[in-house]
């Protein structure tokens, strides 16, 4: 065990896992990440505080996580190189090990264009790959970026994202295996829409025998509206949706529950899509839904480990 | 090259506008050639705000000059008296020749036309494009030839980021994204194997981040002797 987390024990254990985000307030309020919290407990292994998603300012991932693991949540807090250099990053990384948080995302991050700080100045000292690059060998090694050893290195479960749907699509499976070799045990992928397309991904991925050497979580957007898929297809770079997804939304009486229904299939999908090894359920604004997709999905029996 | 814009007319006008007697100076180097300080915006400029001090009642003299090169202190010599006898002095330069005379004169009040924005290619009349932002340690032997820093939105050493879409950047859909290009670029070379590579954290101390640089060439630099002697001949 590299972390001891509950998600590093469901995936090596070779079980089916099930991951979900939660959206940071943006206030000083910790009151609806109790409220998630409290609500969403045992519907997952671990669940995804996102770093200031979008460049929108908002309540730190860290200080999130501290505040759901108090409500006994597994968080997996998301790094991004957007806001920090390697100084700010590695010390945040050891002050989250310390405080008990297990898994690590790690993200280049949405540009600062995109979100609520438009003049900020932006940092990417690192990209992903040089932040897990350099996570791995704090961990393993204890050796920090600047070449200082250390005792007591962090206790952490390493993450990445990866965009099957980004062009150029032929790259996609080799930048999978360049995390792998900067030291990523598990991945989440974008949001899948198009079927099709994640298959040759996977077909690509696991001919690189990368299934083997990572774990694998197939990311899943549960949509309210017709919109929500629209934008998704029109305003959100990287990301596919076919135009049947959004007649389907289009044409559907009580559009909510064909979200609903759309999601589980895709991840009754996924479950039978070899080297996928487990869903990662990004409910944006809509956390309240898990419970019910999870349910639905026939997942809500999670392993337990003592 | 170094690309500048030329500042909004009435925010020059502002920063001049206490002052009488206005030397605006231009220069022949990259800003002429992206059309933003040369003898013609030079010109254009004085045209204007002579123009624009008519129309708001302003008593102002403006005088225009052209300089080879205002990032060289020789050049700017050549202008001594004309700075001296002004209240003001407009560059119509990139910020290295307003700064070459600012540091040549102490005494007076320096202030920039230009914004000046890149280190850019001329990609077609009346086009530039940013292509470096001068970190210190190119590194385009192992992208392609295409540099990585200066042409992605992230400086991302091993892009591209999930947000390329269709071959363009998600900061700016016109602007391609420079990590499709390199891999376009490695495919056609047939060097595939280098997109693959993890690039380590890169060593930022060469660039700004490193503090401002100085760069001696030793071979280059005068001896005390040398110095002595062209003294005596100015």
């Amino acid at each position: 065990m590299k972390a001891g987390s509950n998600l590093e024990k469901v995936l090596e254990d070779g079980k089916f896992a099930v991951t979900a985000e939660i959206g940071p307030p943006q206030s000083a309020n910790p009151e609806p990440l109790i409220h998630h919290a409290k609500m969403l407990k045992g519907y997952a292994e671990a669940f995804n505080l996102t770093d200031n998603q979008t460049a929108v300012v908002r309540l730190s991932s860290i200080a999130a996580a501290a505040i759901v693991m108090k409500e006994g949540i597994e968080p997996v807090i998301q790094m991004t190189c957007r806001d920090r250099n390697r100084i700010a990053l590695q010390s945040d990384l050891l002050g989250a090990s310390a405080i008990g948080v297990r898994n690590v995302l790690c993200l280049t991050g949405d540009h600062q264009t995109f979100g609520n700080e438009k003049s900020a100045k932006s940092v990417f000292d690192f990209d992903s790959i040089s932040e897990l690059y350099t996570f791995d060998k704090l961990r393993t090694e204890g050796l920090q970026s600047g070449g200082d050893k250390i005792e007591d290195p962090p206790k952490v479960y390493l993450g990445c994202a990866e965009n099957p749907f980004a062009t150029p699509y032929e790259f996609r499976g080799m930048r999978l295996a360049k995390k792998v070799n900067a030291g990523a045990d598990f991945v989440q992928t974008q949001a899948i829409f198009d079927m099709d397309m994640f298959e040759t991904w996977m077909d690509d991925v696991r001919s690189r025998g990368l299934d083997k050497k990572i774990h694998i979580l197939a990311g899943v957007i549960p949509m309210k509206t017709a919109g929500a898929a629209r934008y998704m297809k029109n305003k959100v770079p990287g990301m596919i949706v076919p135009n049947s997804i959004i007649d389907r939304m289009k044409n559907a009486s009580d559009p909510k529950e064909e979200g609903i229904k759309l999601c589980v299939e895709q991840i009754e999908t996924l479950k039978n899509i070899k080297g996928v090894h487990g869903v990662h359920i990004m409910a944006v604004m809509w956390e309240e839904i898990v419970p019910r997709i999870v349910e639905t999905a026939g997942l809500i029996q999670r392993p337990a480990y003592k | 090259m170094i690309v500048a814009e030329r500042k909004p007319l009435d925010e020059i006008a502002k920063m001049i506008a206490p002052y009488e007697k206005v030397a605006v100076i231009g220069c022949r180097s990259c800003v002429a050639i992206c059309l933003a300080g040369g003898e013609k915006e030079v010109n254009m400029l004085v045209s204007a705000m002579r123009l624009k001090n008519r129309k708001d009642g302003r008593k102002q003299s403006l005088d225009g000059f052209v300089l080879e090169r205002q990032c060289e202190k020789e050049w700017v010599k050549e202008v001594e008296e004309k700075i001296l006898d002004s209240d003001i002095v407009l560059s119509m330069s990139c910020s290295l020749g307003t700064q070459t005379i600012g540091d040549m004169y102490p005494h007076k009040i320096i202030v920039p036309g230009l914004n000046t924005a890149i280190f850019g290619v001329p990609e077609e009349q009346g086009v530039w494009s940013e292509k470096c932002l001068g970190c210190g340690d190119c590194i385009i032997d192992t992208t392609g030839g295409i540099c990585p820093i200066a042409r992605c939105a992230k400086s991302m050493l091993n892009g591209p980021c999930g947000g390329s879409s269709d071959g363009h950047c998600e900061v700016n859909t016109d602007i391609e994204c420079a990590w499709y290009a390199i891999h376009e670029r490695l495919k056609l070379q047939n060097r595939l194997e280098l997109m693959e590579y993890v690039r380590p954290p890169k060593n930022w101390s060469t660039s700004h981040s490193g503090g401002r640089r100085i760069i001696v060439k030793e071979d280059a630099k005068l001896t005390p002797h040398q110095k002595r002697g062209r003294e005596v001949l100015e």
